[in-house]
């Protein structure tokens, strides 16, 4: 599997999840956790840039991360949802990650 | 009197002096410390008798959001407590509109009775206060 790009910061509060997408080839994952999460919510402004994002790269949030933060029945379709043990999936099958911290 | 920054000294609160404070919440729970700091904050502000608003701007608005189950992370889930602010007299809380907007929630999302205020309205508010503070 091609890399993995992990954005952990809110869209409106950083720009960490537009450097990701940004760099992001064709192919490769963004994994949405912690307050990266709200990006792929229905309503935030960052949905039409995941929308379009979602057309080339597969889009991840964990779900324990959703949950937390009240927005699990908010989710934009197409976007996959995985536990811890996907996210440890998801690291273990990418050629390299990078933590846009 | 107005002062940018500062507390409540001995003499103000020996004389019963009540100030007008406000706490401005910007950062989405749980990713960072600052919204569980600043509830710690406005409670203890509600046992000096002070006369408190809490606004809930930018990514605050979050902290009130409805429907927070924080079991699978392993963390305290803090927002009854908004909830619970009303037997300590806090009864003044506000939303800034815009942010409420751009996160796509309204009102009805939110755990709490809010008074939601456009920009201007919210910048009238802070004009008023003695003490502002930011989290």
């Amino acid at each position: 599997m091609q890399m993995l790009h992990i954005v952990n910061k809110s869209p409106l509060d950083r720009s960490t999840l537009d450097s990701a997408l940004r760099m992001a080839k064709p192919g490769s994952t963004i994994l949405l956790i912690e307050d990266g999460i709200y990006a792929v919510t229905k309503g935030n402004k960052a949905e039409s840039a995941i929308r379009e994002a979602m057309k080339t790269v597969s889009i991840s949030a964990l779900w324990p991360d959703l949950e937390a933060r009240g927005m699990q029945d908010a989710v934009i379709d197409g976007v996959k949802q995985v536990d811890y043990s996907g996210f440890v999936d998801l690291v273990a099958d990418s050629s390299s990650v990078m933590s846009w911290l | 009197m107005t002062e940018s920054t500062g507390g409540i000294d001995m003499e103000d609160e020996a004389s019963g002096t009540i100030k007008k404070f406000a706490f401005i919440n910007r950062k989405a729970p749980y990713g960072t410390v600052y919204a569980l700091e600043a509830l710690e904050v406005v409670l203890i502000s509600a046992a000096f008798d002070q006369d408190v608003s809490l606004v809930f701007a930018d990514d605050g608005v979050y902290q009130l959001k409805k429907g927070q189950a924080t079991k699978a992370v392993g963390m305290k889930n803090f927002s009854p407590t908004y909830r619970a602010l009303e037997g300590y007299d806090i009864e003044k809380l506000y939303v800034e509109k815009e942010s409420m907007e751009a996160r796509g929630l309204t009102a009805d999302d939110l755990v709490v009775d809010v008074e939601v205020l456009g920009a201007a309205e919210l910048a009238d508010l802070l004009e008023e206060q003695d003490v502002v503070l930011s989290f």
